[in-house]
């Protein structure tokens, strides 16, 4: 590969870094905290699952290079099995939760074995086709409930203790998914195999003259991505109690594209950002309807265009030259 | 075994065939000198579409004129698309094209579906095409008919055009190598410009033949692009006549899928796609 690479960083100074990601990180922490004190509770608690589903798409992308289009199938099965986990089978919210999640984790060997046999812009085309063969499954297996989906799914009480009906309680829970979830990214990036993973994106031929086994390790962070994807997508069934065809269709794929670019893609707070900024922007320009799609395209072009770093990327690169 | 229903599937299918080698050609000469895939390809081939029924409804231009028009109008918004936003691209992540590509997919598909909603327009067939050929085993209607030949006479022209000519011969070297092309003083930049018109005005014809067979509406390009995709996959972007045979040919088992097994019929595609990874990644026709 040539030229600028997506999420491509300067090196920098460690101490520095450290007092970056913890202060950035308190600022996250405190205003998801307060949330709830400001915005309707429910819509917090969507935003924490699209943030989930940015987070893990970026971790594919920001760190082992990878650009998937076809995420929302693993969002999509994660949110259709945990639905119909919590509905049909009448497991317990967290069991139907880590229904979804595993679902996603199956899906994502799969197809993973398959796309990570071509690079670049072929594995682009290949994830979003095997996923449109996946939204022509759900469109017509039964389970899923086709054109309808599975509705009014119940929530429930979390571990039997605390019932999620409470909208608060539920937005905290969706928080402690979303912390969990954050954190095991945070440790993949920062262990040895975040940094082979970086290796591999910076150059593969010569992690593979080191002894590399890339095709391993690109799988392992394509299934890892996957899981969590669907981790966020079975969260978000509960959130907001259905699973539909619009999960797994391709401009969902696309939109976490959007706010992962938006965001500051391979930062590790962008993609929360970008899904902040992208939801509250479909919520308020909801009744202008094909408006949103526009935006979102103009988003697209002005980002590669001109603001390729995205907001966090833009904010950190700052933070740098003023320290210098 | 209903022989008329099963020829008439592959009717069909040759139909879906001709649109999948169209599109997947002007994919692979754009690939192969922009180094972009073209996610708006979908959407300029429902532009495409788009300006043969306002030739029709505002100009009354009909549909002989729109095939020669079109072209050109599509591909002119190309090569204003190609100069403002892609030309500053090549330098950077070839990804970046596609993610301009979809973002600008976007907007066209949002702007004509907030004028037009997403109900179909009707365009019909002209009247020198209108009527059927009894062919005995099944009824052929001339336009489909006229579709697939014409087509399939693009296609060839195209192939010609690339593998016996001597612009033809410029394109491939600077395919390989763009610097030591226009050493030789040729204009590249100006002849990539050109290429991405000239894939764009194939896009927007493929719309044009699409306009009487399927309703002009602004969605009619995002599904097809995403099978086109996967037709692209297991073709391999290596050579033309290989995007010409997998675009037809897969279009021939979709149809005959369509009649032996139809609820695979939407996916039969992505299923080759997913065979054809496992035993040759680099496509059918691909180099590695």
């Amino acid at each position: 590969m040539t030229g600028q690479q997506i999420g491509d960083h300067q090196a920098h100074d460690p101490s520095w870094e450290r007092r970056y990601e913890r202060g950035a990180f308190a600022v996250l922490f405190l205003a998801f905290v307060l949330m709830p004190a400001f915005i309707y509770p429910r819509f917090g608690s969507q935003l924490l699952c699209f943030a989930m589903f940015a987070c893990a798409f970026n971790l594919l992308i920001g760190f082992g290079g990878l650009l998937s289009f076809g995420h929302a199938m693993f969002f999509g099965m994660g949110s259709y099995l945990c639905a119909h986990a919590a509905k049909v089978w009448g497991l317990p919210v967290e069991l139907a939760i880590v229904t979804g999640a595993a679902t996603s984790l199956a899906l994502g060997v799969l197809t993973g074995m398959l796309a990570i046999r071509r690079q670049g812009i072929y594995f682009a085309m290949i994830t979003l086709a095997l996923a449109q063969m996946l939204y022509f499954f759900c469109l017509q297996a039964p389970f899923t409930g086709g054109e309808d989906g599975i509705q009014s799914v119940k929530r429930g009480r979390l571990l039997g203790l605390v019932d999620l009906n409470n909208e608060v309680a539920m937005y905290y829970f969706a928080f402690a998914v979303f912390l969990a979830a954050f954190g095991l990214i945070h440790r993949i990036i920062h262990s040895p195999f975040g940094q082979v993973l970086k290796a591999i994106r910076e150059n593969e031929p010569r992690a593979i003259s080191l002894g590399y086994d890339t095709e391993r390790y690109k799988l392992a962070a394509f299934v890892l991505s996957a899981t969590l994807a669907g981790l966020a997508g079975a969260t978000k069934a509960i959130v907001a109690q259905n699973a539909s065809l619009t999960d797994v269709h391709w401009s969902m794929s696309g939109e976490v594209v959007l706010m992962t670019l938006l965001g500051g893609m391979g930062t590790v707070f962008g993609p929360v950002v970008g899904a902040l900024v992208i939801i509250s922007m479909q919520f308020y320009l909801a009744e202008l309807g094909s408006w949103v799609t526009i935006t979102q395209g103009i988003i697209f072009v002005v980002c590669v265009l001109a603001f390729r770093r995205g907001i966090v990327g833009e904010i950190e690169a700052w933070l740098r030259g003023r320290r210098k | 075994m209903n022989t008329q229903a099963l020829f008439g599937q592959l009717l069909i299918g040759l139909i879906n065939g001709s649109f999948y080698a169209l599109l997947s050609l002007g994919l692979a000469v754009i690939f192969g000198l922009l180094n972009i895939i073209n996610f708006t390809h979908g959407a300029q081939y429902m532009v495409g579409a788009f300006v043969a029924y306002f030739l029709l409804n505002k100009a009354g231009l009909g549909y002989w004129w729109a095939l020669l028009i079109t072209p050109f109008i599509v591909g002119a918004v190309g090569v204003v698309i190609e100069r403002l936003m892609l030309s500053r691209l090549y330098k950077l992540d070839h990804l970046y094209g596609l993610l301009l590509t979809f973002g600008l997919a976007l907007i066209f598909e949002g702007a004509f579906h907030h004028q037009f909603g997403s109900a179909g327009l009707p365009y019909s067939i002209p009247e020198s095409l209108q009527g059927v050929q009894n062919l005995g085993f099944m009824y052929l209607p001339n336009y489909r008919a006229w579709v697939i030949v014409a087509s399939l006479a693009i296609c060839i022209t195209t192939w010609f055009v690339i593998e016996r000519t001597k612009l033809g011969a410029y394109l491939r070297a600077a395919t390989e190598n763009p610097t030591l092309v226009q050493a030789f003083g040729v204009n590249v930049p100006r002849m990539i410009t050109l290429t991405y018109g000239a894939g764009v005005g194939l896009a927007a014809l493929a719309g044009v033949f699409a306009a009487p067979i399927y309703q002009v509406s602004p969605q009619m390009g995002s599904s097809l692009i995403i099978v086109v995709f996967a037709v692209v996959v297991i073709g391999g972007m290596g050579s033309i006549m290989g995007s010409i045979v997998t675009g037809f040919g897969l279009g021939v088992i979709e149809g005959l899928t369509k009649y032996f097994y139809p609820q695979a019929s939407s996916t039969v595609i992505f299923v080759i796609m997913a065979i054809v990874l496992m035993i040759r990644p680099q496509g059918l026709f691909g180099q590695r």
